[in-house]
């Protein structure tokens, strides 16, 4: 079945639907390194209301399987791609990219000219689109992508109740969940963590009930400024250790007075360059943010620098014991990895 | 850390000459490398033997060496020289050998140098297989485990551990004797206790057999701060088993999930982190399909051929940025050139498929054992990229120029069932059409991967391309809109391709296609997937909406390359369309570069100003010109490859720069180009095409034996003989006309003569040849194999003028502008020509470099329309040189099982190597040992068997030698010949008279030369064959023509050795 996506500036693009077959709206933003992990992309709560562009034209080679995913639902919104496939094969491969997201509820289209579209989103900005199944006028679209509201996404993918990932270990960490992904929580559980995942509107008082030797603040989708916990870090710094990364960390930053602004195209990739200030060492990470801290408040100091685009990608406040990157840290233990950030937001020392 | 300014003078060692294994992506990664030096105002010393690359040319590095790669003259240039830093890792294994032995002889500490890059001591922790196991040990990585056993007892316990198959690989015997893969126990005892028996050192190893693994490899670069990134991830389509060379490759990587991935990542990472690569590491792996198990094969600390391919799949210049490192700089320090915003310090992302596929000499080489293996045997090879695996894998099949335009094969159709389900598990170069072949008959891909242990997915991608041949066959031009079409070519289908199938004329399918408005566009290679803009505009054609390449209104030419390297077109092809492009460049007009070659400086990154990464067919190089409506196109550096396409171009009116297509003809045609002789009075050797075997032996007869035969369209001499006598050339025509019906023989009187040659210049006006080469071999061995002087030693100024007299006035004939290539004989003081190529030709760069004219450049302006006068030249010969430097040929025969080693008309060669020297016999000793030729010395012992014609004449030569105080091996008929001559000589054995026969001899290791003068090439029973095959394979160094053993007896009497020659630079050659 045919469908268009229509971008914000009216452009429109025609290919195949498949997946979830039905109209959706979403913030359509592309990302350069989905020609291996596509699944955990999907299920990652901070895909929410993204419509997600794929440089690499192949997409779903290796299939599916039931343990590589983030999280039991699907956030994404749409996956475009240019050529989906429908004959994977790999040892672990279960079901096909296409019968895993009609499952899940996401929309896919493809046939697409992925790096026209992905061009035009990098010289004009990231933008709403939708997915129309029939001819739909731009008024029409215009109209539906008014209505996407992205205030609301941390809160469509945060846990409902407060639960328990592990229940032992030596040090006591308190998960803010923005839409955590699984393999953050087990790179936390791996270092020897009690971890307790709170709702992302859970309040300070909740959260310290446990007595958290450390607060997390994971990844999510949309504006750090919708989401709630920011006024709820407010009120937790200086009581306690506070870190985070990616959106996480930009709230901990807007509760620090830090600046944060909307990139113009984002970063969504698997390799963005950052360095270690301090060590002067370049990682190369994994980040999913549209947003970005522009301006460090009285005794926030910058820790990690994207090498690329000079940005700031980590920030500390020792004065109120709290950290922050902007990367999402795949956790790795070997000397060009990232787990060191994990450590270093458990370390013992303040 | 940034620049390390005590680094003022590095030396940089090449790869020295084209071998198989060790091809023309060594002077792309070393061209970059001295760029890259020069650049920050270091300068470099360059050491390379090899003439025929763009690194060692004038103005490339501060001082240019074209000398033998040994350490003698290497320390030699440094003692000269006097560099502080030695970079190891840009000449391939042997520039890594060659800076690892420098070091190990303490000579790099004699002089003080240091090396920069990777260390010596890294390198050698990857190096050797004791030291391999131990780092692996060491960082946790698992390797196929392996022990040396020395009973079947231990044999057996150790594979009940490591589990069946197991190979078995029998300590100290040659080329794998005695060695197997065994499936069971009782395989294991035969195979084992035969390897016992016949190891020298009743040693075993016995090595977990990883055979059909998947091969994955990943290029990656580590900078001395220890920050490192993955440049790419490359998969073999054929799993563990066929050498990576000889392996269809895919960039990036496609069958893994992101935990395989990152698996394999990391670990390549954590090695190069942990012997601290400063520079490009190459990581092998296997990686068991059905689980996490891997395996690290290798290990390369150094560029390669897959850093290449990974530098051009990507657009992210490893030499140059692995050089970067070596002067100090960190990789965040360092530009990324494709963008001119971002820095190295990121892993490039690409948003396309590319495919590689080996190019091999099978279609020269029609005897060669075709099982591809362990050992590589690829010449060149093809990178094709497209938006999808099938475009790709199709555009790489049309580049490799052996007629493919779709999958369907005709040998392939010819082959019953069972045929090529056995022909798919023993893979040869064919594998992919009788693939196609068996999918086409409806053969399960389940069984199929099955047999091939190939991953279904690729399978299923072939399946494809198949199912829409098939599609296409059922379909009419009146049914084909623009919906198919559009489908047709996104899946990577040609005109050509798509008109067999449909059983069309190409024009009809062109035509459908522009009716339809179905054409390409042109997407950018970037390395980061278009999230930042490019500057380098490196393009590929796709289907699809978009269109990046913008042509400019400037004025602007294309060159064409030359595509893979081959036997008979390798690097000097490039090396003329680089130069091409460098000129047009200083006139100030936009370069337009289209090849489809990975390994070569044309497709670097900065080389042209716009690079199209296609291949080479009429359709896809005219899609190009459609777009880019340059003045002109420049054919005559690429080879046949771009010469073929001349007249194609001129019936769709595109303007060729240079001599015009009807010249081109009339010097291609060869009945043309007879009369074009006759009208000019000049001489060739009398000759005829024939059509049939009595036709043929009736010319014969007129014409007298020896005779010259050929089929009639030919490149590089291929099924070229010489027959002596009517029952040979039966045979040869009988042999001929059942390949070929629609095409004559040509058969030419042989004239045993010396063989001249000339590349010159002509603007139609003036004729400017830069040098005169002569032969060193007489007729009849291949000009491309013979060894080349220049200047000439032994003609006289009668000859030389009437090489200028023909010259002159053929290239006037056929309104030359530019390029044209004579080759004459002169026999009993008169001149005959024996082929003209109207284009540049392989002996170019050699010519440019040792007479210093540069060639290509004035032959570029002419194309412009300057004039040689205007340019302060004029008609005649250049003032020749006193120094002499003489090519030698260089073979990589012991590489290609069952393959004629001797010298004769069909071309066999690989590469070159130069000697330099300020007299002949100087010049021919450096090029010997450059070539790795033994020298014998008194006590050498040489086995000689000569064949009757030649007796009397080898007679002398043999003498000479035994004065030398070498001594004689032979067979019956030439011990006898010495031995009533008074030479001493130890009579062997022939073949048939039992062991231990001349084989064994040769085996043993006690022979240092072998003369072998054959009566006839290829014929795989004779004994001669046997020899000479035993010779390649023990690297024993043969001579097969006696006018090179006469050079060799010369070159033993001057006494001349490694001390008593000089090394002399490349600007001192005057």
């Amino acid at each position: 079945m045919k469908a268009e996506l229509i971008l914000e500036n009216g452009m429109r693009f025609t290919g195949e639907l498949f997946g979830d077959e039905r109209e959706v709206v979403g913030e359509v933003i592309f990302a350069t390194n989905m020609a291996v992990g596509y699944q955990e992309a999907i299920t990652n709560p901070a895909s929410a209301g993204q419509i997600v562009i794929t440089t690499f034209p192949l997409i779903g080679n290796y299939g599916v399987n039931a343990i590589d995913i983030e999280s039991d639902k699907a956030a994404m919104t749409a996956l475009v791609v240019r050529e989906k496939c429908d004959f994977p094969s790999n040892f672990r491969c279960e079901t096909t990219l296409d019968s895993f997201m009609k499952e899940k509820g996401v929309v896919g289209l493809c046939g697409i000219d992925t790096r026209a579209l992905t061009r035009i989103i990098r010289d004009n900005g990231t933008m709403k689109g939708i997915i129309a199944l029939n001819d739909m006028s731009d008024s029409n679209a215009k109209a539906k992508m008014a209505g996407f509201d992205e205030s609301k996404l941390v809160m469509s993918v945060t846990t409902k109740e407060k639960y328990t990932y592990s229940d032992k270990g030596d040090r006591n960490v308190a998960v803010i969940d923005l839409g955590v992904k699984r393999s953050t929580l087990e790179e936390l559980a791996k270092r020897n963590a009690k971890v307790t995942v709170f709702p992302a509107d859970a309040s300070a008082d909740e959260i310290m009930a446990i007595k958290p030797d450390v607060v997390f603040l994971s990844g999510g989708p949309g504006n750090p400024a919708d989401a709630p916990a920011v006024e709820t870090v407010k009120n937790l710094l200086g009581k306690v250790k506070v870190c985070g990364i990616a959106l996480g960390h930009m709230v901990i930053a807007l509760a620090l007075g830090c600046k944060v602004e909307k990139l113009s195209f984002g970063h969504h990739g698997g390799n963005y360059p950052v360095k270690d200030l301090a060590s002067g060492r370049v990682l190369i990470t994994a980040q999913n943010d549209n947003y970005v801290i522009t301006g460090l408040a009285d005794g926030v100091s910058e820790i990690f620098k994207n090498v690329n685009d000079g940005t700031i990608a980590g920030f500390e406040c020792k004065r109120k014991n709290a950290e922050g990157v902007l990367f999402t840290p795949n956790g790795g233990k070997s000397v060009f990895q990232d787990g060191f950030v994990f450590d270093r937001f458990l370390s013992k020392e303040d | 850390m940034p620049l390390d300014k005590s680094i003022k003078k590095v030396l940089v060692i090449g790869s020295g000459p084209i071998v198989i294994g060790q091809a023309a992506e060594f002077d792309y990664s070393g061209t970059q490398a001295c760029r890259a030096i020069e650049e920050e105002g270091i300068e470099v010393v360059l050491v390379n033997s090899n003439p025929a690359t763009i690194m060692t040319d004038r103005g490339m590095a501060s001082e240019t060496y074209i000398e033998p790669l040994t350490i003698e003259y290497i320390e030699k240039v440094i003692e000269r020289e006097r560099p502080d830093s030695v970079i190891a890792g840009m000449g391939g294994q042997t520039g890594l050998n060659l800076t690892c032995e420098l070091y190990d002889r303490g000579i790099l500490d004699k002089y003080n140098m240091k090396v920069i890059g990777t260390s010596i001591e890294s390198v050698k922790e990857g190096e050797d297989r004791d030291s391999f196991k131990k780092l692996m040990e060491r960082t946790n990585q698992p390797i196929a485990p392996s022990a040396i056993v020395t009973n079947l007892e231990d044999g057996f316990k150790f594979a009940a551990e490591i589990g069946y198959p197991v190979i078995v690989r029998p300590a100290y015997t040659l080329g794998g004797t005695g060695g197997g893969i065994a499936e069971d126990e009782s395989q294991l005892e035969e195979i084992l206790s035969q390897g016992l028996h016949l190891s020298r050192v009743g040693q075993v190893l016995l090595e977990k057999s990883i055979k059909g693994w998947k091969e994955i490899e990943f290029e990656v670069i580590r900078d001395g701060a220890g920050n490192c990134i993955t440049v790419c991830s490359m998969e073999n389509v054929d799993p563990v088993g066929v050498h990576t060379g000889d392996s269809i490759v895919v960039a990036p990587a496609l069958t893994l999930a992101e935990k395989e991935y990152n698996m394999l990542r990391t670990a390549a990472l954590d090695i190069i982190s942990s012997i601290e690569i400063k520079g490009g590491c190459n990581v092998q792996f296997a990686l068991n399909p059905n689980s996490f198990e891997y395996a690290v094969i290798e290990i390369n600390p150094r560029v390669s051929r897959s850093s290449a391919l990974a530098s051009k799949a990507t657009g992210y210049p490893i030499a140059k940025i692995a050089s970067k490192i070596a002067l100090g700089y960190n990789l965040d320090e360092i530009k990324n050139a494709v963008t001119g915003t971002t820095y190295a310090c990121f892993e490039p992302t690409i948003d396309y498929v590319v495919t590689k596929i080996p190019k091999w000499p099978f279609d020269k080489f029609f005897g060669a054992k075709r099982n591809l293996g362990t050992k590589m045997m690829a010449t060149g090879e093809v990178m094709a990229i497209g938006s999808t695996l099938e475009s790709s894998l199709l555009k790489g099949v049309r580049s490799l120029e052996i007629g493919q335009y779709t999958l369907e094969h005709k040998a392939s159709k010819e082959r019953s069932l069972e045929e090529l389900i056995n022909r798919v598990a023993t893979p040869d170069d064919e594998r992919l059409f009788d693939l196609a072949e068996l999918i086409r008959r409806g053969y399960p891909l389940d069984k199929i991967a099955e047999i091939t242990i190939m991953d279904n997915f690729f399978l299923k991608k072939i399946k494809n391309i198949v199912d829409a041949e098939e599609a296409a066959k059922k379909l009419t031009l009146k049914s084909f809109d623009k919906a198919t079409m559009l489908a047709y070519k996104k899946m990577g289908f040609s005109d050509r391709g798509l008109s067999q199938l449909l059983g069309v004329s190409v024009p009809e399918i062109y035509n459908l296609r522009k009716e339809l408005g179905v054409i390409p566009v042109y997407k950018k290679v970037d390395t980061c997937a278009g999230e930042f803009e490019a500057v380098s505009p490196y393009y590929y054609s796709t289907y699809d909406e978009e269109n990046e390449a913008v042509p400019s209104d400037k004025r602007k030419v294309i060159v064409i390359g030359s595509g893979p390297i081959r036997i008979g077109q390798g690097i000097e092809f490039d090396y003329c369309s680089v130069h091409s492009v460098f000129a047009l460049k200083k006139a100030g007009i936009e370069t337009i570069t289209i090849n489809n070659n990975p390994e070569t400086v044309s497709t670097d990154f900065d080389t042209s100003d716009k690079l199209y990464f296609e291949p080479l067919t009429e359709e896809d190089v005219y899609n190009i010109i459609e777009l880019e409506k340059p003045e002109g196109v420049i054919l005559q550096f690429g080879g046949q490859t771009a010469i073929k396409l001349a007249n194609f171009l001129d019936e769709m009116k595109v303007p060729i720069l240079g001599t015009q297509p009807e010249q081109i003809d009339e010097a291609e045609d060869r009945e043309k180009f007879d009369e074009i002789l006759e009208k000019l009075d000049i001489k060739r050797p009398k000759g005829k095409a024939v059509w049939s075997v009595e036709e043929g032996v009736a010319e014969a007869n007129k014409l007298e034996y020896p005779l010259l035969v050929r089929p009639s369209y030919v490149l590089g001499g291929k099924g070229m003989e010489i027959t002596r006598n009517e029952t040979d050339l039966v045979n040869y025509l009988t042999n001929a006309f059942k390949n070929d019906k629609k095409n004559p023989v040509l058969i030419d009187r042989y004239l045993g003569g010396r063989e001249l040659e000339v590349d010159a210049i002509c603007d139609g006006e003036d004729v400017l040849i830069p040098g005169i080469m002569e032969h060193l071999e007489r007729a009849g061995v291949h000009s491309g194999d013979s060894i080349s002087i220049y200047p000439p030693q032994n003609i006289s100024d009668k000859i030389i003028g009437e090489i200028m007299d023909v010259t002159y006035r053929i290239a006037r004939e056929l309104k030359v502008i530019g390029m044209i290539n004579i080759q004459f004989i002169e026999y009993r003081d008169e001149l005959y020509i024996i082929e003209v190529n109207p284009r540049s030709s392989r002996t170019v760069p050699y010519i440019t470099k040792v007479t210093n004219v540069p060639v290509i450049d004035i032959a570029t302006r002419i194309m412009l329309g300057e004039s040689l006068k205007s340019m302060g030249y004029k008609s005649g010969i250049a003032p020749k040189t006193s120094t002499v430097a003489i090519k030698v040929p260089v073979f990589s025969t012991e590489k290609l099982p069952r393959v004629e080693v001797s010298l004769g008309p069909e071309m066999r060669s690989t590469g070159e190597v130069l000697g330099v020297g300020n007299s002949f016999v100087e010049a021919m000793y450096k090029g010997f040992v450059a070539a790795g030729t033994t020298i014998p010395s008194a006590g050498s012992t040489i086995l000689a068997t000569v064949r009757d014609i030649d007796k009397e004449k080898f007679l002398p030569i043999a003498k000479r030698f035994a004065a030398l105080g070498c001594k004689f091996i032979s067979t019956a008929g030439t011990g006898k010949l010495l031995q009533d001559n008074g030479i001493e000589v130890q009579i062997s054995k022939k073949i048939s008279e039992g062991v231990p026969n001349v084989l064994d001899v040769i085996r043993s290791g006690m022979v240092d030369l072998i003369v072998d003068i054959p009566k006839k090439g290829n014929d795989v029973h004779s004994d001669g064959f046997k020899i000479r095959r035993t010779a390649a394979e023990c690297s024993v160094s043969l001579m097969t023509s006696l006018d090179t053993v006469a050079a060799m007896v010369e070159v033993m009497e001057s006494g001349y050795n490694s001390e008593n020659t000089s090394v002399i630079k490349l600007a001192e050659v005057k």
